[in-house]
Parts: C-alpha cells; sequence; structure tokens
C-alpha cells in the first residue's frame, strides 16, 4: 500500500512538468490569495508595532479625566504641578520629578504623497521631555533650543510631509519656525510629530499657561498604582493615568478595527472564492488524466493511494504558490513606509508595513489548507470513477 | 436561440466543474461589491460633497475655531447667499468608545444649507428650531443606541465640558434620514446657544466656531470669492483658509491616504485572480472538445454560428455567476451597510459600479469563450478531427 502511494505520488508530482499550463493556473491563483492575505494583514502588523514601539510600561501618561486622546485632553499649569509632585513618580539626581508636561496640536502642512494639506502633529515640551523620552536621539542637525522658535521632527514626519529638512523655515499662521533637527525613537509614534518649544507653542496656540497631557516616569514599576490612586483620589483634579502601552494600545484602535475588519472580510470571501478556483483547475488536472487514473486502477492501485496522490499534487502545488505569493508580498510590501490618519488623534501616523514571519506561516498554512480542500473533491471523484468508463473517456 | 438545447447539454455534460466555475464567479463578483463599497468609503464623501458649497477654516488648522464676528463680515462679500457655522463637539454616549460626529451649529441656517443631506419632517424642524437644548440625531445613531423622538439623552464632550462635570442633556427632536445614498447618518447635531451658555466665558472658546459653510450663487466664481475671503483676514490673528467643501472633503480622504488605495488594489487582485483561473477553466471546457466543433463543422455549421454557440454557453456561467454574486453583494452591502458599526458611514454599493459590474461579467463570459472558439475556427477540419 506505502509503496503505492509513493508510486503514484511521485508520477504525480514528476509529470507536474507535462501539465505545466493548468498547474500554473493553479499556483497563480493561491499566489495571488496569499499575496493579498498577507498585504492587507501586514497593515494592521505595521501599525501595531508602530504603537508597541512606543509604549514604555515605566511610563505613565495622565489626561483630564474622559479624554480619550491627548488631543482632547487639557490641564491647566497648576494642575500640572500637583501631577509632577505626585508619589511614585521618579526623581533624577537633583530632585526634579522625571515629568514632561505636553501641548499637543494639529498644524495645516502638505503631504508629499498628495501635496495636499494634511494634519501633522505638533507636540510642545519641556527640557524634561528627553529625560523621559530617554530613547529619542538627534540622528541629523541638532536638538531645539529652549526659549526660540524651533522645531524639530520625527524621522517618518521628515520623509511623508513636504520640506521639512534641517534648516528651513516653516511658518504656520503668524509664526516663523526653523527646523534644527531630526529625531529617532526607535518607530515609535512620536516618530510623526514636529516637537517645540511648549512655552513657545502655548501664546501661539493663545492656551494660557495650559497643556494637554503630562508622561511620568515611575520610580519603580509597581508604583502605578500608588501613584494612580493618588491623582483620582485628589479632589483638586479629575484626572486619569494609564501606563503608556496601554494608552497607545487604545490611540489605534478605531484604525485597527477598520482594518481588520475589511481585511477578514476580503480574506474570507478570497479564501473561499480560491477554494473554488483550487477545485476547479484540480478537477481540470484530474480530468484531462482519467484515462491515465483508470490505467492504474486497471493495473491493481487501489483508490486510496489515488486520493492521496491528487492530494499531495494539490498540496504541492499550494505550498509553491503559497511560497510565492508571502515572497512577492515580503518584496513588495515589507518595509513600505506610508502614513494615514488617525481618527483619534486627528492627526497622521507614520508606520511600515511589517510582513512578520508569524504573518508568512500563517498564509502558508492558510495556502496549504486551500489546495487540500480544493484538491478532495476531484480527488474523490477519480478514485470512484468507474474503471471501465473512466478508460474510455477521451 | 434554435441551438440553445444543445448548449444547455454541454452546460451539463461536467455538471461538478459547471457548478464551481459558477461559484468561483460569484465570489469573484461579492469582491467587487467589497472592492466597490471600500472605495466610496475612503472617498469619504467626496462624490456628494457640495460644489456650490464653500468652508472656512483658520490657516493654521482646523482645530482652532474663528472668532463669531466673521459671520457677518463673509455675509457680506459680494457674491455670498447663505451663510452657516459649526463647531466639533466630540460627542459620545456613555463610553467614550461610542463617539459620533457631533456639531454644535446654528439649527436655522445649517438646515437651510443642508435642506438636502438632512430630511426631516416638517413638526421635527420647528420643534428642533424653537429648542434650547435640542437635537436632531441620524437614524443609524438613532437606531444603534435607541434614541426615540422626545427623549432627554446625556451625552459627554470630549472637547466642550460642562463646568460641573457632567454630561450634557440633549432633546432628541427629531430623527433624520438622507435622500442622498451613501450619506453620513450617524451624525447628532445640536444647537450652538446651549453650547454657548454652558461654557464659561473665561474660556476663550465662547463666540468662535471651527468652520464657516457659505452658499454661492454662482459656483464658477468659487475660487475668485475664496481669495477675496482670505485676504480679508490676512495678517489677523485669524487667518483663514477658504475652498470649496468638495476640496476640503477631498483632502481629507487623501490624508487617509494610500490604506484605501492599497486595499482597493488588493481587491482589484484577488478578483482578477479568481477570474483568470476561472476564465481558464471555462476556455479548458471548450478547447478539449475541438474534436466535437469540426463534427459540428462537417455537418454544415457555419463558424459565425458555431462563434455564436461556444460565446452563449461562457456567457451563461459568467452571468450565472457574476449576475448572482453582485445582487448579493449589492442586497448583503445595502442592508448591512458598514461593517465596522460606525467609523467608515459612506461604505455604499454605488449604483453605477453596479452597472460597471455587469458590464464586467459580459466581458468575462465573452472573453474566455472567444478565444477558444477562434482557434478552434481557424483549424483546418481534418486536423481538428485528428486530435485527440
Amino acid at each position: 500500500m506505502l509503496s503505492q502511494i509513493v508510486a503514484v505520488t511521485s508520477v504525480n508530482i514528476r509529470s507536474i512538468r507535462a501539465r505545466l499550463g493548468s498547474s500554473s493556473v493553479a499556483v497563480i491563483g493561491i499566489a495571488g490569495v496569499v499575496l493579498v492575505f498577507v498585504a492587507v494583514l501586514s497593515i494592521a502588523e505595521g501599525v501595531n508595532a508602530t504603537m508597541k514601539a512606543s509604549g514604555d510600561p515605566n511610563t505613565v501618561l495622565v489626561l483630564r479625566a474622559g479624554s480619550d486622546t491627548e488631543m482632547t485632553s487639557g490641564l491647566g499649569g497648576d494642575q500640572v504641578r500637583i501631577i509632577q509632585d505626585a508619589p511614585g513618580v521618579a526623581r533624577d539626581a537633583s530632585g526634579t520629578p522625571l515629568t514632561s508636561p505636553e501641548l499637543f496640536v494639529v498644524v495645516d502642512h502638505p503631504l508629499k504623497r498628495s501635496g495636499s494639506a494634511a494634519n501633522v502633529p505638533l507636540r510642545g515640551v519641556t527640557p524634561e521631555a528627553f529625560k523621559v523620552h530617554d530613547r529619542l536621539k538627534i540622528v541629523e542637525g541638532r536638538n531645539l533650543e529652549f526659549g526660540r522658535n524651533e522645531v524639530i521632527a520625527g524621522r517618518a514626519a521628515a520623509r511623508q510631509f513636504v520640506g521639512l529638512t534641517v534648516g528651513t523655515p516653516l511658518k504656520w499662521g503668524e509664526n516663523t519656525w526653523t527646523l534644527v533637527g531630526i529625531f529617532d525613537e526607535g518607530g515609535a509614534v512620536s516618530e510623526s510629530e514636529l516637537w517645540c518649544d511648549v512655552k513657545v507653542l502655548q501664546p501661539a496656540y493663545r492656551r494660557g499657561n495650559s497643556y494637554q497631557s503630562v508622561y511620568a516616569k515611575l520610580a519603580s514599576p509597581d508604583a502605578f498604582q500608588q501613584m494612580k490612586d493618588s491623582l483620582t483620589s485628589n479632589p483638586q483634579l479629575t484626572v486619569s493615568a494609564m501606563r503608556a502601552p496601554e494608552y497607545y494600545g487604545s490611540q489605534t484602535e478605531v484604525l485597527q478595527t477598520i482594518i481588520r475588519t475589511i481585511g477578514g472580510i476580503i480574506a474570507i470571501l478570497m479564501g473561499v472564492g480560491a477554494v473554488f478556483g483550487a477545485v476547479i483547475t484540480m478537477y481540470t488536472a484530474v480530468a484531462s488524466r482519467t484515462r491515465e487514473i483508470a490505467t492504474l486502477r486497471a493495473l491493481g492501485f487501489g483508490s486510496l493511494p489515488v486520493v492521496i496522490s491528487v492530494l499531495a499534487e494539490a498540496a504541492f502545488l499550494s505550498v509553491i504558490g503559497g511560497l510565492i505569493g508571502g515572497a512577492v508580498a515580503w518584496a513588495a510590501f515589507d518595509g513600505y513606509e506610508t502614513a494615514t490618519m488617525n481618527f483619534q488623534s486627528f492627526s497622521q501616523i507614520a508606520f511600515a508595513f511589517a510582513v512578520t514571519p508569524k504573518l508568512l506561516g500563517l498564509a502558508l498554512f492558510y495556502a496549504l489548507v486551500m489546495g487540500l480542500v480544493g484538491g478532495l473533491l476531484p480527488a474523490i471523484r477519480a478514485a470512484r470513477l468507474p474503471v471501465v468508463t473512466a478508460l474510455r473517456e477521451l | 436561440m434554435k441551438f440553445f438545447p444543445i448548449v444547455w447539454r454541454n452546460l451539463l455534460r461536467r455538471k461538478f466543474r459547471t457548478v464551481f466555475t459558477i461559484g468561483a464567479i460569484f465570489f469573484a463578483f461579492l469582491l467587487y461589491g467589497v472592492l466597490m463599497a471600500i472605495r466610496a468609503a475612503f472617498g469619504m464623501g467626496v462624490d456628494m460633497a457640495g460644489q456650490g458649497r464653500l468652508m472656512v477654516i483658520d490657516k493654521v488648522s482646523i482645530i482652532n475655531p474663528l472668532p463669531a464676528a466673521y459671520e457677518g463680515q463673509i455675509r457680506t462679500v459680494e457674491g455670498v447667499t447663505d451663510i452657516t457655522h459649526a463647531n466639533w463637539f466630540g460627542g459620545y454616549y456613555q463610553d467614550v468608545r461610542n463617539q459620533f460626529a457631533t456639531f454644535a451649529v446654528d439649527p436655522e441656517s445649517w438646515l437651510r444649507i443642508y435642506s438636502r443631506e438632512y430630511d426631516l419632517p416638517e413638526d421635527q424642524k420647528k420643534a428642533f428650531f424653537a429648542d434650547r437644548t435640542g437635537a436632531i440625531v441620524g437614524s443609524d445613531t438613532a437606531k444603534k443606541y435607541g434614541f426615540k423622538v422626545g427623549q432627554k439623552v446625556p451625552i459627554n464632550g470630549t472637547i466642550y465640558r460642562r463646568p460641573d462635570g457632567g454630561p450634557w442633556e440633549f432633546t432628541i427632536d427629531g430623527v433624520y434620514d438622507s435622500k442622498i445614498k451613501g450619506a453620513d447618518k450617524t451624525q447628532l447635531v445640536f444647537n450652538y446657544q446651549y453650547l454657548r451658555e454652558t461654557i464659561p466665558e473665561r474660556s476663550g472658546f465662547r463666540d468662535r466656531y471651527n468652520w464657516y459653510v457659505f452658499t454661492i450663487a454662482d459656483p464658477d466664481r468659487a475660487p475668485e470669492i475664496a481669495a477675496k475671503i482670505d485676504a480679508r483676514f490676512a495678517n489677523s490673528p485669524s487667518e483663514t483658509k477658504t475652498n470649496t467643501e468638495k476640496a476640503f472633503v477631498s483632502d481629507f480622504a487623501k490624508q487617509v491616504g494610500d490604506i484605501g488605495t492599497i486595499m482597493m488594489w488588493i481587491v482589484g487582485m484577488a478578483m482578477f485572480t479568481i477570474l483568470l483561473v476561472s476564465g481558464n477553466t471555462m476556455a479548458q471546457a471548450i478547447r478539449e472538445r475541438t474534436g466535437e466543433l469540426a463534427v459540428l463543422k462537417t455537418l454544415g455549421f457555419g463558424d459565425g454560428r458555431i462563434l455564436g454557440m461556444v460565446l452563449l454557453e461562457s456567457v451563461v456561467i459568467a452571468v450565472a455567476g457574476g449576475a448572482f454574486g453582485l445582487a448579493v453583494s449589492f442586497a448583503f452591502i445595502t442592508i448591512t451597510g458598514d461593517p465596522t458599526h460606525g467609523m467608515l458611514p459612506a461604505f455604499y454599493f454605488p449604483t453605477p459600479a453596479l452597472a460597471a459590474g455587469f458590464g464586467l461579467v459580459l466581458l468575462l463570459g465573452l472573453a474566455s469563450g472567444f478565444l477558444p472558439a477562434w482557434q478552434a475556427s481557424r483549424l483546418r477540419i481534418v486536423d481538428a478531427l485528428r486530435r485527440n
């Protein structure tokens, strides 16, 4: 029995070359489905990776209670001081709390890809910001000098927007700013932003002495509860505190839901469509060899080896298709940088498509299932054909 | 048509293959429906934006509200016929995840300018105009949260807060529908006066509007009027940017950017792959009958007649799968609407795309039948009979 299976299967696989036309259609079909599957999900993976890179669990973000994003939050200068003195906040050698009060606004600036205006996030920070966001590095030019109309731009922002090069003057409203440096923060969301001195930004946006968020470093990983409790129980404050990963996870919920819902619908419809495609392709392959299969059966080969051989062929073709599709998706999309509107923060977020090994594995598995499901019906048909009729078929 | 029975018998000769080919085509055209709906959704309603309407926002960003005094000044610009204003409120019901577009507006001028977009009974309109804390809500949102006319609903604002920290209470004076297909029926629109009276004066946000919308008598003069308005407010603390509503919506859609385009390419590719596979199978079904076609020719069937029969066969398969797929996706998308529940309000299947889909179905049938039929007709009978 086993030797029969091996013999028939090897004949099938070796004869694929003779049926290159119909086999390649199956391979292309499955490659197409895998390509699409990987491409759609790599968008979601990419956004996810950006968000993961942003969230240091030892950083806490404080917003006005009921605000889901920095954009809609607001904290007065006096509230900020109370937050800075909260227990559980780390302090540097001189005893200054490691906190960063920030003001987050958006400005209209043209995108490179469309030439039309888009919302660039502009974040006002204090000198302490660079101690809290300690992974931030200036990769080109220099850091901003506080008290002057200077901005630094994230790497991703510099690539997505027009004219963000070191030394360029930028005019928004009545203010002219000079871009003095480009920064990198390990692929975090901040790389989509522009940063400037908060004390310069406040009057330019008529914000008085108000901020929108406070980022604070925790003294120890488990100091979070202590800090949160002291803030939420303070009658002078109406704020909410959360760890940075939790905040960033929630920031792209809308975007992720859109991508995953649509991606899911596409993948399911396409998957079923592709199974139909695989069925007809395998069917054609089997049909064109009806006489050959009948001859084998007449020679004494059992029906199980025939079924297995057809399934093996289908699996072989689908794995090749899966590999091609995955490779093309990886070559075409992995690392492709783009930006989109993050509806929650009402501003542009840049990210790179991420074709991860996990995604490729999943796609290959999906291809294999499609191939096997597609091959099953034709295989059974091939095995069940009465030998005499089959021999007579053209 | 006399030979339809032959075509029919040919279709039934390999039922299994015919059924699965029809199935594959069916799914390809289901995808086509999804593709068209994604296209509409990521277009953010550009096709619906009014040509004769212009918007004015702060030049630096729409988040900086403009002084209320601009209303009178814009109104006096020659060619402007009507004007209204709105504030983005960022409203949500109970949980901050339940957000929907919420604007504070001047009810009468807003509904005058957007009379086609908001379709609601006269009595509800009157009640809304007379009610200081009144609001009207789109039928989608009303259905989702069970809001009824006359009900008082607590809505929180992510941007504007009541000084006491509690939710704002609006009376639902009307539920609007829209005559325009794919229009956003998730909004809640309420009276600006309620906002104005509630927020403290020292906040600096009183009597400031996020945007103005105005209409002009002659749409062709839009660039000239926009330039005139921007010039009037140049070098002031609140400089303006004026453009057609269509341009603003299309800029906003462009902010979403490649993602929509890439998704469309992807679905398009998927559809193409499935069509390629099924087209090939249909062609294969005819190719393997070359010998029979030669017999028909021997019997005196002309080339044209054979071509017609073969084309009829492939068109029948394409239409059976394609028309059914289009119908199902159209019905499904129309009934379920936005699959993300409120994030893509313009998710719908546009009628012109439906017509284009039927064109595509016919094209598929003709193209996949034509090549093998043409090859067969070029063969000499003797050669064709000798094959196999």
